[in-house]
């Protein structure tokens, strides 16, 4: 049994997207609702039809946000471990309980608000806990592990110095210039300035790239991801009840999570993944079992929504996606094809977390989403299948391929 | 006292178990040590309680030359703290321990007393331990 083309998202919603902080006086919670609330309108549904929660990255509390909603009942309520390597699997998560009888109406969300705390490290008005806990994370952990000495005075003390070894090796094995990580900063603000939900609207020249201030070599200000604020949600349902609803239904053709066990917390603590996919997303046994479950390739993909906290993990998802062979992502992205709308491969038509905004992952499905109905901002013409990833991340990292 | 390159530790003890206390103490006599499966020969750093080779649940500790190759790294030139405007730039790396198997036994560590424009991947290394307190030495790597 597989979820192929059994269930459908039916309707998203979001608030507004805030830099860092500016959702204030709003609460998460409070987000969270709206978001909510708008994807259920959206697909003509409402709080009363909703009977389910699959999240990632400790989105909410599911309790909370069920009493705060008056949800009828709660069916069905779980998560994919570990961060923001969740965000596309979990509508596989949502959808797997839909085809299990386990629940009718799934919605999938984040809500994120950094106003007292900061995922990538930087102290806001306190020592940062990154790699100090024994299970470090962009999320922090509590208490001093027994392994945590290991890692902790290493002076890696934020995603950035973490992916930036990632880049590096990159670079070494396959020549890799930051040309081509500008490439992609560029392309996708490109995308955003179009956007008006985008958050960085402003034109990216290749000379404000290589004037910009270094963060952690090789990464500059625009390799990293915009610090925002703001919620997404997605509603889940099945293909036969999606038929009714007042949306076109976009079908969950597969989706898949998870990652080579050696793969494990790597980039988030000690880089033991073995020599042949250091310098990779993480990705490609993900890749390889969501083709299989779609049952289409590469070439069948209209537009490709990568998760892009930091812009060579782009390039690195293209290679492992097989959208250009391993070590050729630089070249591939300097030759304009994840360019939109003319490109081989548009890619982050909305801007991603670049140039849009950073909800973890969640305004990728948005624009999968919208790109799907034939209403986005950015429209790949006629597109048909769409790929939204979550991650480079610590295991699961997740991908879902949907289609009109 | 901030010093240009030097990552200050992060801890002023190691908050060891009896699993990890064997490395702290061999670090304090400035001797780099890992935990080697008596099955496979596979090394483990941080140990664990398990081989991810073989399965095996028995491990010993032995002394490494303390010395490695940089594996990756990056220059960390943006402070994150207020205490790290005087620290930046600083390099942090990957490294690979010479008498080990590479993955699996990795450290990261802050490498120090290196010019941050000219370190590169490749490059030899040794370790070197700042004792910090009684009880935790810090390791770092300089240029061999
Ligand atoms: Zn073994």
């Amino acid at each position: 049994m597989s979820i192929k083309d059994r269930t459908a998202i039916v309707g998203v919603g979001a608030t507004p997207y805030y830099n860092r902080g500016q959702s204030l006086p709003q609460t998460p919670l409070q987000m969270a609702c709206t978001a909510i609330r708008a994807a259920l309108d959206d697909a003509g549904l409402s709080v009363k039809d909703l009977d389910g929660f699959a999240i990632f990255a400790s989105a909410c509390d599911p309790a909370q946000v069920a009493a705060t909603l008056g949800v009828p009942e709660v069916r069905f309520a779980a998560s994919l471990t570990s961060g923001g390597g969740g965000s596309a699997g979990s509508i596989g998560l949502a959808s797997a309980a839909i085809v299990a009888g386990m629940a009718e109406v799934v919605v999938t969300l984040m809500t994120l608000q950094q106003a007292t705390r900061r995922l990538g490290g930087s102290a806001v008005g306190g020592q940062s806990l990154y790699g100090v806990g024994g299970r470090a994370g962009p999320y922090g952990a509590g208490g001093v592990a027994p392994e945590a000495a290991f890692s902790a005075s290493s002076g890696l003390i934020s995603p950035g110095h973490s992916f930036s070894q990632l880049a590096s090796r990159h670079m070494h094995l396959y020549g890799t210039k930051r040309e081509h990580f500008a490439h992609i900063a560029i392309t996708q603000r490109n995308n955003a300035m179009r956007r008006p939900s985008a958050l960085k609207r402003s034109p990216l020249t290749m000379e404000d790239y290589f004037n910009a201030r270094m963060i952690s070599d090789p990464l500059c200000l625009f390799d990293y991801t915009l610090e925002s604020d703001g919620a997404v949600a997605a509603v889940v349902t099945s293909a036969e009840r999606a038929r009714d609803l007042r949306q076109p239904p976009v079908y969950v053709m597969a989706s898949a999570h998870g990652g080579l066990g050696r793969w494990g917390p790597a980039i988030f603590s000690y880089f033991q993944q073995p020599d042949d996919y250091f310098a990779s997303s993480g990705h490609r046994p993900v890749a390889k079992r969501l083709y299989e479950m779609a049952g289409v390739g590469p070439a069948d993909v209209d537009v490709a929504l990568l998760y892009d906290h930091f812009s060579p993990m782009v390039l690195m998802q293209l290679e492992d996606y097989g959208f250009c062979p391993i070590g050729e992502g630089g070249p591939f992205v300097a030759e304009g094809n994840i360019a939109w709308p003319d490109g081989k491969i548009p890619v982050n038509t909305h801007g991603g977390h670049l140039s849009e905004a950073y909800i973890i992952g969640m305004t990728h499905v948005r624009e999968a989403v919208e790109q799907l109905r034939g209403v986005a901002v950015n429209q790949v013409a006629g597109a048909e299948i769409a790929l939204v990833t979550g991650g480079p991340a610590s295991l699961p990292v997740s991908g879902t391929l949907l289609r009109r | 006292m901030a010093i240009k390159g030097v990552f200050p530790a992060a801890l002023d003890d190691p908050y060891a178990n009896e699993a990890t206390q064997p490395f702290w103490d061999a670090a304090l006599r400035g001797v780099l040590t890992v935990s080697r499966c008596r099955t496979c020969g596979n090394c483990l750093l941080p140990p664990a309680p398990v081989c991810f080779q073989c399965q095996g649940e028995a491990f010993e500790w032995v002394e490494l030359p303390g010395t490695g190759t940089i594996y990756s790294f990056t220059v960390v030139r943006h402070p994150l703290r207020p205490d790290l405007a005087d620290v930046v730039p600083y390099v942090s790396g990957v490294i690979e321990l010479d008498g080990t198997q590479g993955a699996g036994c990795r450290m990261i560590a802050n490498i120090i007393e290196c010019d941050p424009d000219s370190v590169r991947i490749g490059d030899k290394v040794r370790v070197v331990f700042d004792r910090v307190s009684d009880t935790y030495a810090v390791p770092r790597f300089t240029p061999l």
